[in-house]
């Protein structure tokens, strides 16, 4: 019993698990999945689908906090990736051909190569924080992506292009498979490679990485490319869901989305450790929460106030001097100075 | 002597008189008190906002509930005046209350739970967006006589240029922002704060009080720029001042302090709205540029101050061997 | 004077922390106008008593006076007041704060709230002058001064308090002989004035020059107090360490066999960094070792940085094994692992182990980034590494998935060992692989380093303890200055020409 309480995916289960017993306790029809012209449909599987971008950014988000550092770039990304392709395909002449909507996928997820490489090098390459480093992008990443749709929102009448967003295959949305297929990518590149341990080996220490051998640059530049290619693609479905790009709101909060998701999963904002699957079902939690707050009729902008709570909750929870603040606050409450050295000693 | 840790709050000064020569050469109209003058009238939510920002950087923090807080108190101000017929000498009161307890909140997290503070503002920033619209979710305007006056109001200066209630304002929290910072304990300890917290603790330096207060001191600054902002808007709504924290953060870093903390001027700070301020004016004197090529150029000089800190403090290694 | 009264008094303290005693009945007496060594081993609990004195731990039980009084602080600001000032191993000041601020922040001269600056300077200057003749421009930022300055402000800012009682915790580990010199000097002046001094040091000849009185503590337990004039040394080594001095006497003396014939394994021509050290020429042949000696800050951890391409070299090339690495030499740490060097560094916390992951992804993580991101070692060959080098060094405790970071100095020492041995290196660099572990650790280490060579290994040894080079070494590079000013071989080492080449007579 302790071993599972203390397994690092028990909080996030449990709380999913939680959630989704509510929206079943509220209303029975939650889970009820039906199929209308060849596909299924219904609140969970709407969670997956919707939910879709932003478990990419967050997969991205996890690898680059492990690595001890931060990418608040990725929502402005998604919004230069999304415009990107639908310039390209409004652009392009053949209207709907495959070719057309390789070629736009194509420049979006190279531009957000791009601009990953670009966070990269100014992370590893210029030794400037990353909170510092990717803030560059994120502000000027808006302007970048209003001024590739010239302000306005592009929309493109491409089934092709939409297929990405909204398509179904076997029945599922199309987008979750591209979920499942990243997160397959991820996991290896992570666990059966190397890869994995030099990333927690940096993200534990940079300095003495780079003096085992590791080229901690390289690492580090390649997660935030890996990043900014998550980003690109959640762009991409982002838009060929609506079938337009609109670079003033499109990926709007999704750094501050994705940071939650893998915080809740149980990866330490200080690097190290990281948990793919804890992220994933930390976005799950996240979309989970905003289906419930719509379908109990609140309004939606409450979402803000409840991810509030979650965000303390779930670093309260992370924290050390919080889990043991009963004891110690007790202990110690006269000698306020020993709970702050002591983590140093 | 020169002393090199002059040397960004140089560069910001320069630059700033650099944009405003460019610009008055390009266009006519351009060269005038009035245009300057303008920058502050427009910017002087931003001013007081990035004061409080500038104490919390240089103690080795950031505030990201920055806009959120404003957004906050013109709900609020909005709501009680408009709605619930409060007067306003009752209602400023509260809300800059209200920032200063929420700015401690955040603080106090911050300090007992050592949880960073980009995380707990980023929740604040979250609470406090949400919290309008559990106010309302729609714009609710004013028309109060004491706040269309004080919006309407214009002081006039020698020479027929004007300024309003809220640039005086701005002003004077700036000037309270360089006495706090340089000349007080409170201050000093602030940037011991952004040195070293190992060291303050250990050099018996009231780590806790300083960090709370730091965020109480931003919070407050926030609220009265949203007290500010109701007067430049007149109304209250939950998207006013959406990303005004990278607005503050940005004019922050091009005044010259460093986002590590522990170095910084709240006169740089006001050189960096400004600085914000003139590529505004420009871009919409030249009419054919869009709004974003503000956002693209404020990233761009963003990149250029965040380089020159990376190779000042480089440098500085350097020397020291 | 009969007996007199000790300004401050410890009795029977005991301090636990959740599963660990770290104080058991200790006491401790201060008289003024005495300095007043307290030494032990690593995990002696020295850290501890002090932190209690200080006011950052409370007490489990047990009684402290100061003055008569009942001693109770709760934190160091309180303990300041209470006239406690404390200086430690690293300067614990405000880089980014001007010299002045760093003496005054807290008590600053304030009129009606205003700091008044003027005066704060002027007074800051005075004070640095006439205490510890020290004459500097006290309005810059203190990051521009040596550590050993740095060092000075902070005993400025402990004196500037009207401190009855002056705590020097390891004040002497990252200074020079001539700086160490001039540190005594202000303690015998502040002694003469009636200050009473608490001194901790690793360094036995400072400890005999500088104390009156030696208080020696070992794993938490009070061993006794002496009169520093009536404790032999070897009386004094043997209760820090209790049983295992023998393992120091039965070190054996490194063969004095002409290894230097021996093949060159690799060789620095002008090599050097500006700033650093200057270029150099050095040749290290296979099996043998090759200490550096030199006072701290004469170039020794560059040399060994270079050799293993930590800093890029801005002139000269290293060769290995007559391989030249490319045209430029080795330049980076995987171009040095690629070649079979190995480097345990100086500081080995921030350097060396990577605290939040386990023993065995600490000592695996050298030997995979060589063989790069694809070919991984398997989980369970992993597990067989680690346990075998566990073993062989006797890591302790001796398991493999235990966060390396809970582990003691020497066994986080022992760790990034494996994590090199296991890359089979035909170099091994090591800096400063003893400073901070206790001396049964130190000895295997030692033990270590000649049974490798043994075996054929070339080592390159730097450590700041001239016994332990003069003990390991087949020769001896002395550096004086970031300049290799000689090397010394075989049936010329001796301590006398050592140190006669590092003082340059």
């Amino acid at each position: 019993m302790n071993r599972i309480l203390k397994h690092h995916l028990f909080w996030p289960i449990a709380v999913l698990a939680a959630l989704l017993l509510f929206n079943f306790l509220y209303s029975s029809d939650f889970f009820r999945i039906g199929m209308r012209g060849g596909r299924l449909f219904g609140s969970l599987i709407d969670i997956l689908n919707f939910g879709a971008p932003l478990i990419l950014v967050a997969i991205g988000m996890t690898l680059v906090i492990a690595a001890k550092g931060i990418d608040l770039s990725v929502g402005s990304v998604v919004a230069i990736s999304g415009a990107m392709a639908c310039l390209t395909i409004s652009k392009g002449t053949g209207g709907d051909s495959l070719a057309l909507v390789l070629t736009a996928a194509g420049a979006a997820l190279g531009l957000s190569l791009l601009l990953g490489l670009w966070n990269g090098f100014l992370v590893a390459g210029a030794g400037i924080q990353p909170i510092i480093a990717t803030l560059i992008l994120m502000v000027a990443g808006r302007g970048i992506a209003q001024l590739i749709t010239d302000g306005q929102i592009i929309t493109v009448n491409s089934p092709k292009y939409q297929y990405i967003g909204s398509g179904a295959l076997a029945g599922l949305p199309f987008s979750i498979f591209i979920v499942l297929a990243l997160f397959l990518l991820a996991s290896l590149l992570t666990r059966k490679t190397a890869l994995g341990l030099f990333i927690e080996s940096v993200g534990v220490s940079p300095r003495a990485s780079r003096l085992a051998g590791i080229r901690s640059g390289w690492v580090i530049a390649a997660v935030y490319v890996f990043c900014g290619f998550c980003a690109g693609i959640a762009g991409l479905i982002l838009s060929s869901n609506v079938a337009s790009a609109d670079g003033n709101n499109a990926g709007q909060w999704y750094e501050l989305d994705a940071i939650l998701a893998v915080v809740i999963g149980g990866t330490s904002l200080n690097g190290g450790r990281f948990y793919l699957t804890g992220t994933v079902i930390g976005a799950l939690i996240i979309q989970t929460l905003t289906t419930t707050i719509y379908m109990t009729g609140v309004p939606p902008t409450i979402t803000l106030v409840v991810k509030a709570f979650v965000v303390l909750a779930v670093c309260l929870i992370q924290s050390e001097t919080f889990r043991q603040a009963l004891v110690q606050r007790w202990k110690t409450r006269r000698y306020p100075a020993e709970r702050e050295v002591a983590r140093h000693v | 002597m020169f002393n090199r840790k002059y040397v960004p709050i140089f560069v910001t000064v320069g630059l700033f008189a650099l944009m405003f020569a460019a610009g008055s050469f390009r266009y006519t109209g351009f060269f005038s008190l009035q245009v300057i003058l303008n920058l502050l009238i427009d910017n002087a939510y931003l001013l007081i906002a990035a004061v409080g920002m500038t104490l919390v950087i240089v103690s080795g923090g950031i505030d990201l509930s920055v806009g959120s807080v404003i957004a906050l108190t013109t709900m609020v101000s909005a709501s009680l005046v408009q709605q619930h017929g409060w007067p306003p000498a009752v209602v400023i009161p509260l809300v800059l209350a209200m920032g200063a307890v929420f700015g401690s909140g955040m603080g106090a997290i911050i300090h007992y739970f050592k949880i960073q503070p980009f995380i707990v503002t980023l929740a604040g920033m979250f609470l406090a967006r949400g919290l309008c619209y559990v106010i309302d979710i729609n714009t609710i305007t004013i028309d109060n006589a004491f706040y269309t006056k004080a919006a309407q109001t214009r002081i006039h200066l020698p020479g027929g240029n004007t300024v309003s209630v809220s640039v005086v304002i701005a002003l004077i929290v700036v000037a309270i922002g360089i006495y706090i910072a340089h000349y007080t304990r409170f201050g000093r300890n602030a940037y011991a704060l952004g040195g070293s917290e190992q060291s303050a603790l250990l050099m018996g330096l009231p780590v806790g009080k300083t960090k709370i207060s730091v965020y109480l001191l931003s919070g407050l600054c926030s609220s009265l720029a949203g007290v500010v902002f109701t007067f430049y808007m007149l109304s209250g709504y939950g998207m006013h001042a959406i990303g005004t924290e990278l607005d503050t953060i940005a004019a922050v870093v091009i005044g010259g302090t460093l986002l590590t903390g522990g170095v910084g001027y709240v006169v740089g700070t006001f050189f960096g709205v400004m600085i914000q301020g003139v590529i505004q004016t420009i871009i919409s004197f030249e009419g054919t540029l869009s709004s974003w090529w503000t956002k693209i150029a404020i990233g761009l000089l963003l990149f250029l101050f965040i380089v020159l800190q990376r190779l000042l403090s480089s440098g500085k290694a350097a020397w020291k061997g | 004077m009969a007996e007199r009264e000790p300004i401050l008094e410890m009795k029977g303290i005991c301090k636990e922390f959740p599963g660990v005693a770290a104080l058991t009945n200790v006491n401790f007496r201060l008289f003024p106008g005495e300095v007043h060594a307290l030494m032990g081993e690593n995990g002696a609990g020295k850290s501890t008593l002090i932190k209690v004195l200080t006011g950052v731990y409370s007490i489990t039980r047990g009684t402290v006076t100061l003055e008569g009084r009942t001693h109770e602080v709760r934190s160091p600001l309180e303990a300041q007041q209470a006239g406690i000032s404390t200086v430690y191993q690293e300067v614990n000041l405000c880089p980014n704060l001007s010299v002045a601020e760093n003496i005054f922040i807290g008590r600053e001269p304030r009129r009606l709230g205003r700091i008044r600056w003027k005066e704060m300077n002027a007074r800051a200057k005075v004070l640095l002058k006439e205490r510890l003749h020290l004459d500097i421009d006290v309005t810059l930022p203190l990051e521009h001064y040596s550590v050993a300055i740095q060092q000075l402000v902070a005993i400025a800012r402990a004196l500037n308090v009207e401190a009855k009682v002056l705590i020097l915790d390891e004040p002497t580990s990252s200074l020079d002989q001539s700086e160490v010199q001039q540190l005594f000097g202000i303690m015998r002046k502040l002694k003469g004035e009636g200050l009473a001094i608490l001194f901790v040091t690793h360094f036995l000849d400072q400890v005999y020059e500088i104390s009156d009185r030696i208080t020696i503590l070992r794993n938490g337990e009070f061993v006794g107090e002496y009169p520093a004039a009536e404790l032999p040394r070897i009386e004094l080594v043997s209760r820090m360490i209790g049983k295992a001095l023998h393992l120091l006497e039965e070190m054996p003396k490194a063969p004095a066999s002409a290894k230097s014939g021996a093949e060159t394994v690799a060789e620095a021509k002008g090599l050097g960094r500006k700033g650093a050290i200057e270029p150099f020429d050095l040749r290290i042949g296979q099996g043998e070792v090759v200490g550096l000696a030199g006072l701290l800050g004469s170039g020794r951890t560059e040399v060994a940085r270079l050799f293993f391409g930590a800093d890029r070299p801005d002139s000269g090339k290293l060769t290995f094994r007559g391989k030249g690495g490319g045209t430029r030499g080795i330049q980076s740490p995987r171009q040095a692992l690629d070649n079979g060097i190995a480097f345990c560094p100086e500081n080995r916390k921030t350097e060396g182990i990577i605290d939040d992951l386990t023993v065995r992804e600490n000592i695996v993580l050298a030997l995979q980034a060589h063989r790069g991101w694809f070919r991984t070692i398997s989980r369970k060959r992993q597990e067989e590494i680690a346990d075998e080098y566990i073993r062989k060094l006797n890591i302790n405790p001796p398991n493999p998935e235990h966060l390396v970071k809970n582990l003691s100095g020497g066994n986080q020492q022992k760790v990034i060992l494996a994590r090199w041995l296991l890359t089979q290196p035909k170099l091994l660099i090591l800096d400063e692989p003893t400073r901070g572990i206790d001396i049964g650790a130190k000895a295997e280490i030692q033990k270590l380093v000649l049974q490798l060579a043994g075996e054929g290994m070339s080592v390159l040894f730097v450590s700041s303890e001239l016994e332990e080079v003069l003990r390991v070494s087949d020769r001896i590079a002395v550096l004086r200055d970031r300049r290799v000013v000689k090397e010394i071989a075989d049936q010329n080492i001796s301590q006398q020409h050592v140190m006669q080449a590092i003082a340059g007579v």
